[in-house]
């Protein structure tokens, strides 16, 4: 580790920390449809995408409505990418004259993107259109991370709303979280990124011939403007296969630099829109601390893992860190810090092979997406789930002190505790259960890249984040039938079944009443609560997931110590 | 409840416009306009003819060229249309095989290298299409420059330290030589110098 690694680090920090309060602020004022600096520009654009699609500005929505629109927009999208993808062969914008894709990575492709994962079962430069890449994807990466945005605001109007039954309406959520917050965002990151060399043209590849007279096919396309919310969204599909490793998607450190801000940006500011609607900054506050210090937790063990390198390589006689599946410019410290960023987030976009990260470092992103993608999270669902994780907190301090618990003023009574039970129990039921049954059957060991523990890691790997709507991976592991189908249910339950729980817990706590808060009511900004918090999410991920994790990350670190090789 | 599915459709056209047809092409648009070069490609070219891609490495093996690091893309490495890693894992046979062979291939093609072998140099890149190696990579192989063009290592490394790209601001990514500048200033260099390159091996 050095001091420059970790001031690049400390710096990416800071800067996320001084735009927390200013894009937080400008959220609330958008979802609370209040006037902001862009209403001139933007006003007329929503009334007439609301006058088109029959949307009345002003409508409210119980959850069970709010929920079913998520649904039935989702469904509509998922539809539309997978015939996009069947039939994008016959349509215009397709230079390479790339195929019709297949039905069933067509289905997963649909619904990775849909639900916001982006796992990727397919090279993009050699797989999609230059229409099914914007069309499909690119468009894909507003509206899956607006739908996301709005049921954060959904479930934090339903904290902030006492005595009734109503969370605001999807429709307009959605339609103000993508011309208010992603468009512009995206189109000066886009400029920002070409101007650091990311192409953005409609050419057809081109062919070169080097100076020793080698072919070479130089690949192109709109690749900019997906960078850009493909980041911001936390979306993390990758325009071309190597994602933003590619010098294509991420040519410079400074490149790299913005594309971390982008992935943190609206995450991190949605904690400062939640403290700004409840009314009291201070709890937002303190879910911004909670997400920072595990932040750092993380990252200072992958940035020692990855700097400390291999010992199976320094016994070859090369000293120095981990490069394998790293690129120069980047480096151990900047590929540490962007995965244990794209884990701590839901985003997923990669500038390094976790596969082949040490066995220590590639335990990290595991675990990051293990414990709910909670740290500063996926656009959106980083904040209710860390939400539902505070109603438990709320729970189990109520436990301790043996006293009915309150969170903002409202009872936190059986139906809510369910609820958000219900919500934390899916994820290891989704993740453990498909990862034995993989390791037990021939279709689940088929397309292993790695033997060993780290083909189970690679097994772990693939259901933890697709589950997590995460969709980076230990890319090793390669698409077969069984594959396709398996992390497809598994995005669909991971985004749904998580978030239809959620939607009821928002649904109930708007129809509580506000009860005047006591001399012993449990303060949720303090740093005891903080404390706690922290060590609510941290023992249910360790007591879910670390037996699994021992097999195979922890087991293949002692082996690498020992000089075994699979 | 089939009004949510009417509503759904007419979004769905309207953004997928907006969103997937109108932003895209008014960016395509802007960036031609501002950065034509970059928006292209990066393209370099020599004596009048595309060679390729000042951001995309390239694969050299003629021993008086710089070369880059292992690559994973493709058959024969440095295909942008198949880029990626091997996602080999820390304790994989295979990995320890092949940098085994990346490392007796080095010291095969450099016999009078007489620095630590770096380790980007038998490490594959994560695109695979990586176009910068590290100072100290590219240090490791100016005596092997030096004797197939008949000039000094000297002159070599000087050429080298003159195309260091350090950190961005002094602190973003790390140091690094871009493989296709630096024999591109490596053949013209030579040129310059008139020395006529004595070839032997």
């Amino acid at each position: 580790m050095s001091v420059v690694g970790w001031l690049q680090a400390v710096v990416l920090f800071l800067v996320v920390l001084a735009l927390t309060k200013p894009i937080g602020l400008f959220m609330a004022k958008v979802f609370q449809g209040e006037r902001t600096w862009l209403s001139p520009v933007f006003v007329p654009v929503e009334r007439f995408i609301y006058r088109i699609s029959g949307v009345r500005e002003d409508e409210e929505m119980p959850w069970n409505t709010y929920m079913f629109a998520v649904l039935a927009f989702s469904a509509v999208g998922f539809a539309w990418l997978y015939l996009l993808l069947r039939t994008q062969a016959w349509l215009p914008f397709n230079p390479q004259h790339l195929a019709n894709v297949p039905p069933a990575l067509a289905w997963n492709t649909a619904v990775s993107f849909t639900t916001n994962t982006n796992w990727q079962f397919y090279s993009g430069e050699s797989t999609m259109s230059y229409l099914s890449q914007m069309a499909g994807l690119t468009w894909h990466n507003f509206v899956s991370a607006a739908a996301g945005i709005a049921l954060a605001i959904a479930l934090i109007r339903g904290i902030a709303r006492t005595t009734v039954k109503t969370l605001g309406s999807f429709w307009v959520d959605l339609t103000r979280a993508c011309l208010y917050i992603l468009l512009p965002i995206s189109i000066v990151a886009c400029l920002v990124l070409v101007m650091q060399g990311v192409p953005q043209n409609f050419h057809a590849y081109q062919t070169v011939t080097s100076i020793e007279g080698v072919s070479q096919t130089i690949t192109g396309g709109p690749m900019a403007s997906q960078e850009a919310i493909k980041e911001l969204g936390t979306n993390g599909g990758g325009f071309v296969n190597a994602n933003s490793a590619s010098p294509n998607e991420n040519p410079t450190p400074f490149s790299d630099f913005i594309e971390m801000l982008l992935i943190l940006l609206i995450g991190a500011g949605l904690t400062y829109t939640y403290g700004k609607m409840v009314k009291d900054t201070r709890q937002g506050w303190a879910l911004f601390t909670a997400m920072s210090l595990l932040f750092f937790a993380g990252l200072v063990v992958v940035y020692w893992a990855e700097a400390a390198g291999n010992p199976l390589t320094h016994h070859l006689g090369v000293l120095g860190s981990n490069m394998e599946g790293k690129e120069v410019r980047f480096g151990a410290a900047a590929s540490a810090l962007w995965a244990t960023i794209t884990t701590a987030t839901s985003c997923g976009a990669v500038n390094a092979m976790h596969d082949s990260f040490t066995a220590i470092g590639g335990l990290i992103p595991l675990i990051n997406m293990q414990l709910g993608e909670i740290i500063f999270g996926g656009v959106g669902s980083g904040l209710y789930t860390k939400l539902v994780f505070v109603v438990l907190t709320v729970f189990i301090a109520g436990l301790m002190v043996g006293r009915t618990p309150e969170f903002l003023g409202k009872k936190i009574e059986r139906r809510e505790v369910t609820l958000a039970m219900l919500s934390i129990l899916i994820t290891p039921l989704l993740v453990l259960v498909p990862t034995a049954i993989a390791a037990l059957i021939p279709a689940g060991l088929a397309t292993l890249n790695n033997s060993g523990p780290h083909g189970f890691s690679e097994i772990l790997y693939a259901f933890t984040s697709t589950n997590a709507n995460n969709g980076s991976a230990f890319a090793g592991l390669g698409p077969n039938l069984f594959y396709n189908l398996t992390t497809g249910v598994n995005m669909l339950f991971g985004r749904f079944a998580e978030v239809i729980p959620i939607m009821a817990l928002a649904g109930a706590l708007a129809g509580k009443k506000a009860v005047p808060e006591g001399s012993g009511t449990f303060t949720t900004y303090s740093p005891v609560f903080v404390a706690l918090l922290i060590g609510t999410i941290v023992i249910v991920g360790a007591l879910t997931f670390l037996p699994a994790d021992a097999l195979g990350p922890i087991v293949e670190h002692l082996f690498s110590l020992q000089g075994k090789t699979f | 409840m089939l009004k949510h599915f009417s509503t759904s459709v007419r979004l769905t056209i309207l953004t997928v416009v907006f969103f997937g047809l109108a932003y895209p092409f008014a960016m395509t648009g802007l960036a031609q306009a501002i950065f034509p070069n970059q928006a292209n490609g990066s393209l370099v070219s020599a004596s009048g003819k595309t060679i390729g891609s000042g951001i995309i490495g390239q694969l050299w093996t003629k021993p008086q060229y710089f070369h880059g690091r292992p690559s994973a893309a493709g058959k024969n490495g440095y295909d942008p249309t198949s880029t990626g890693g091997t996602n080999l894992g820390p304790t994989s046979k295979k990995l320890i095989a092949s940098t085994k062979q990346a490392i007796a291939a080095l010291r095969k093609d450099n016999p009078h290298a007489a620095l630590p072998i770096p380790m980007d140099l038998v490490t594959s890149s994560a695109s695979g299409i990586d176009p910068d190696i590290t100072p100290e990579g590219a240090y490791y192989q100016a005596p092997r420059i030096a004797s197939e063009r008949g000039i000094t290592t000297g002159s070599v490394n000087s050429i080298i330290s003159a195309h260091v790209r350090g950190r961005t601001f002094g602190f973003l990514g790390e140091p690094r030589v871009n493989v296709l500048e630096l024999n591109l200033a490596l053949d013209r260099a030579v040129l310059v110098s008139a020395t006529p390159a004595p070839r032997h091996r």
